[in-house]
């Protein structure tokens, strides 16, 4: 009784804006809700996919954005936030939303491609000249270099990072879980600032100066070139590295309340179609379609969390829950 | 150079030794230029790095529009709601006597002291889907966190002590003789608070509500947990600035912010006339 | 309710007054914050122990106890050496300086984060200085220190100046009269009737930074173990969808915000007695 009032004058008005504004706008609207490395790419994409829709329908269509870290988003949407597209980092995020009940199982088969509709590698960000020497991943675990990455258990990125580096070492001639393990160890005494996420990174590298390479999504590299000048960094792609997906799918509780199920699979199957991968290159992600031309370079070996990890589930369970290889790095000794 | 406003301590007052006093004058000085000035000399300077065009662009950006436009409204709303609630909580305590009165100013004092990430996570914790009335909301189609109800609530959680705050003691020390006055010369309750109480407490509920406000236009850590981010739908100022950050706008990032600093310093020099009238009320009284 | 009134004052609206403050009270800030217990119950007694004294946890602990503690002391000494030079002292500028000293309430927690970062980073205005002599304040906990410094310098400045301006002359006089030096008048009777506020707005400076995340993420470092702030670990938490644990660290929090908040007020109260 006490508190049924005071939200339903805060709820009367929220409504009163929200419906004056979307009077203004448009006959559909969609939220995506993303990570935040996709700001760029989904800026441009959305505007290619109004255009598309109102060819194909005559209606317009307004796509609302939402960036931020992964599992972030990822608790927004499961918390209630209205999202009828999310296109997050990791599967395991959409996984949690499973879990709640907002999307039916086996999502990652509706579309092809397990879901994600364009991939992203992760490849390093040094210095003009690459001045510490830095080609591979046992170039990292150096003393004196300094690595920036941001923290695994808050940033989807880093979880790749983390996984990356740990493929590396595993793959080595010789190599086990230990040795891998031993590995992650050292380069994450390497580094000496953990953000808590991928763009928080970014700026301690370029606008603090801080640490000799910083471990980027290879989009977020690029853009970082481009935005913050050409003449200061330069990219270093490893021989090896991972190939992360960033998956995509709807929320079938949202968009069948919401009535806008058609647009939003529309939207998603887009991504597929030659002009969203085209989109995507131009972001420098990697296409899936492989007629699409990209300016990336190749990575010789690039590791898959399926193949070699065993999924998301598993790889998050070993490696970044409460206790797992992550947290034991910070573990104090005994 | 003596002192006006504070006639009480001039003249008779012992002081330290010219050295000592400049020493150590200086000394607060240097402490607050690395503090406070330097950081409000470093917004400015890297909103105007590249000239006053860019800034003004930046200011026009319509994401940039629709935050500052959500930043008034949520403070429109919630600094009269927590300014009504000041006044009557200072009346009720400030005139009154009762039982567990420092328990009960303890807990108005309590969202000072509350991690913002906290004071958003409460709300998500009673409205989210997985909250308490969340799926009722759901069903009935009513938004409240990531929406602008929730960054509402939010906000006001923050900036609830400020107006009570600052009336309760002012209207301790004024006493209620005069209200008791009115009252037996005939005068109703309301035309009693309206021509005695409220002439006496105006500059008091000016400077609550510049602290109010203030606080209100700039709170990020509890309105980031609530907002949902989505751009030019629930983003206030402060998350904007964070957004534009984050998309290496460094320029735009800093003009924007520098909005919130230049509305800091004209709400200071606002804030400092009404304490002088405060200071002055308060010797007349 | 009539009754009551008439035994004890004659002005009206008390009963009014008084329902609407505890309703309001309720809805905005009590129910919400009960959430945050029940939704902790969803742990055993164990497992909520074991949460909030994991070593991870004990050590944020350490550090944000620890660095609001330094900077709630720095406070205290600067923030009163401050509150008497505004008071006191005559020079140019004065009114400005007073005016400057609420900053830290108006700027946005973001925006004060990423100026600190900015200025006292290895390549920032300050810290490119600060580096060649070995001293790292960007990334580490000192940095963590300068944050809250800087959020809770003017609780200690506000509540110290109105009691040095309530200060009689008369009290500093007769010291004189009765022989005693400048220093003598300043320590044996000067300072202990500042002591109780000096003593609230330590703790009011304290609690703020306790509790401070927005601008301290990005001046921090957050490495686990050396430099992660308990309200980021709640964050962490609320990432890995660890509800219960996020809540019950955030009890542990309110917890100490609310007996910090209690000694205040009843240091207040003796601050009154004391003056009287």
């Amino acid at each position: 009784m006490k508190y049924n009032k005071i939200p339903t004058i805060f709820t009367a008005l929220a409504l009163a804006l929200t419906t004056s504004t979307a009077a203004l706008a448009a006959d559909v609207t969609l939220l995506n809700v993303s990570y935040d490395p996709t700001r760029e790419l989904y800026t441009d994409f959305n505007k290619s996919f109004a255009a598309h829709w109102k060819g194909k329908t005559g209606d317009t269509v307004t796509i609302k954005q939402s960036h931020g870290g992964a599992g972030k988003q990822a608790r927004a949407v499961i918390d209630g936030l209205e999202a009828d597209v999310v296109t997050l980092a990791l599967a395991c995020d959409i996984d949690a939303i499973v879990e709640k009940g907002l999307i039916k199982p086996g999502w990652q088969k509706e579309l092809p491609h397990n879901s994600s509709p364009y991939t992203s590698t992760i490849v390093f960000l040094v210095r003009k000249g690459n001045p510490g020497g830095i080609k591979n991943w046992d170039d990292l675990v150096k003393p004196g270099i300094a690595v920036i990455t941001p923290n695994p258990k808050t940033s989807g990125g880093a979880r790749w990072n983390y996984l990356a580096a740990w493929a590396f070492a595993k793959n080595l001639p010789g190599g086990s879980d230990v040795k891998a393990k031993e590995f992650v160890n050292k380069l994450f005494k390497n580094v000496p600032v953990l953000d808590s996420g991928a763009r928080g990174s970014t700026n301690t590298f370029v606008q603090r100066g801080l640490g000799d390479v910083l471990l980027a999504w290879e989009n977020e590299a690029f853009l970082a070139i481009n935005e913050l000048g050409p003449d200061k960094f330069d990219i270093v792609t490893p021989p090896a590295s991972i190939m992360a997906e960033p998956p995509v799918t709807v929320i079938d509780k949202v968009v069948d309340k919401r009535g806008t199920r058609k647009v939003a699979e529309e939207y998603l199957k887009y991504l597929y179609t030659d002009e969203g991968q085209k989109i995507a290159a131009k972001h420098y992600y990697r296409p899936i379609n492989p007629k699409i031309p990209t300016k990336l370079a190749q990575v010789k070996k690039l590791y898959t969390i399926d193949k070699d990890f065993g999924g998301w589930q598993k790889a998050q369970k070993t490696h970044f829950a409460d206790g797992g290889t992550f947290d034991q790095i910070y573990a104090p000794t005994k | 150079m003596q002192n006006k406003s504070n006639s009480k301590s001039t003249g008779h007052t012992q002081t330290e030794p010219t050295v000592v006093r400049w020493a150590l004058i200086t000394t607060s000085l240097v402490f607050l230029a690395l503090f406070l000035a330097l950081p409000l000399a470093a917004v400015f300077s890297q909103a105007f790095e590249k000239g006053l065009s860019v800034y003004l662009e930046a200011l026009k950006e319509p994401d940039t529009l629709s935050s500052i436009k959500l930043t008034l409204i949520t403070a429109a709303v919630t600094v009269p709601l927590n300014l009504f609630f000041g006044v009557t909580a200072a009346w009720a305590i400030a005139k009154f006597s009762f039982p567990a009165k420092n328990l009960l100013i303890t807990m108005i004092d309590l969202p000072f002291s509350v991690s913002p990430v906290i004071s958003g996570l409460i709300y998500v914790l009673i409205f989210g889907l997985q909250g308490w009335i969340g799926p009722w909301l759901q069903d009935h189609d009513i938004k409240v966190v990531f929406a602008v109800p929730g960054i509402i609530l939010a906000t006001i959680f923050v900036t609830f002590p400020f107006v009570a705050r600052e009336l309760i003691p002012l209207m301790e020390a004024q006493g209620k003789e005069e209200e008791e006055a009115a009252l037996v010369l005939g005068a109703s309750g309301l035309q009693t608070f309206f021509l005695v109480t409220l002439p006496k407490i105006k500059w008091g509920i000016i400077y609550g509500v510049i602290l109010c406000n203030a606080r209100a236009m700039g709170e990020f850590g509890a309105v980031s947990v609530v907002s949902g981010h989505i751009r030019g739908m629930t983003n206030t100022v402060p998350l904007h600035v964070e957004i534009l950050y984050n998309e290496y706008n460094y320029t735009a990032a800093f003009a924007v912010a520098s909005l919130l600093a230049f509305l800091a310093l004209v709400t200071l020099v606002v804030k400092t006339i009404a304490e002088w009238k405060v200071r002055q009320a308060l010797e007349n009284n | 309710m009539s009754l009551f009134k008439k035994h004890n004052n004659v002005l009206p609206g008390f009963g009014m007054t008084l329902g609407f403050t505890i309703f309001y009270l309720s809805v905005i800030v009590l129910i919400p914050l009960s959430a945050l217990g029940f939704r902790t119950m969803g742990l055993t007694w164990s497992e909520f122990l074991s949460t909030v004294t994991a070593p991870r946890v004990l050590a944020s602990y350490n550090v944000t106890f620890g660095a609001a503690l330094i900077a709630a002391s720095i406070n205290a000494v600067f923030g009163v050496l401050v509150a008497w030079v505004l008071v006191r002292y005559r020079f140019p500028g004065r009114n400005i300086v007073d005016a400057l000293v609420d900053l830290p309430f108006a700027l946005p927690t973001a925006v004060a984060g990423i100026t600190l970062a900015t200025i006292y980073s290895s390549n920032g205005w300050v810290g490119r200085y600060l580096e060649p002599l070995g001293i790292k304040v960007a990334f580490t906990p000192l940095g963590i220190t300068l944050a809250m410094t800087f959020i809770g310098l003017p609780f200690v400045v506000r509540t110290v100046q109105p009691v040095i301006e309530e200060i009689e002359v008369e009290l500093e006089e007769a010291a004189v009269c009765l022989g005693a030096s400048r220093w003598q008048t300043l320590s044996r009777v000067i300072f202990p009737v500042l002591l109780p506020s000096i003593l609230t707005g330590f703790a009011l400076s304290f609690a703020r930074g306790v509790g401070e995340y927005g601008s301290i993420i990005f001046i921090a470092g957050n490495m686990p173990m050396v430099s992660e702030i308990t309200p980021l670990l709640i964050i962490t938490k609320l990432e890995q969808f660890d509800y219960e644990g996020a809540t019950a660290i955030a009890c542990v929090m309110l917890l100490a915000s609310f007996l910090m908040l209690l000694v205040v007020n009843i240091l207040q109260k003796w601050s009154r007695r004391y003056a009287e």
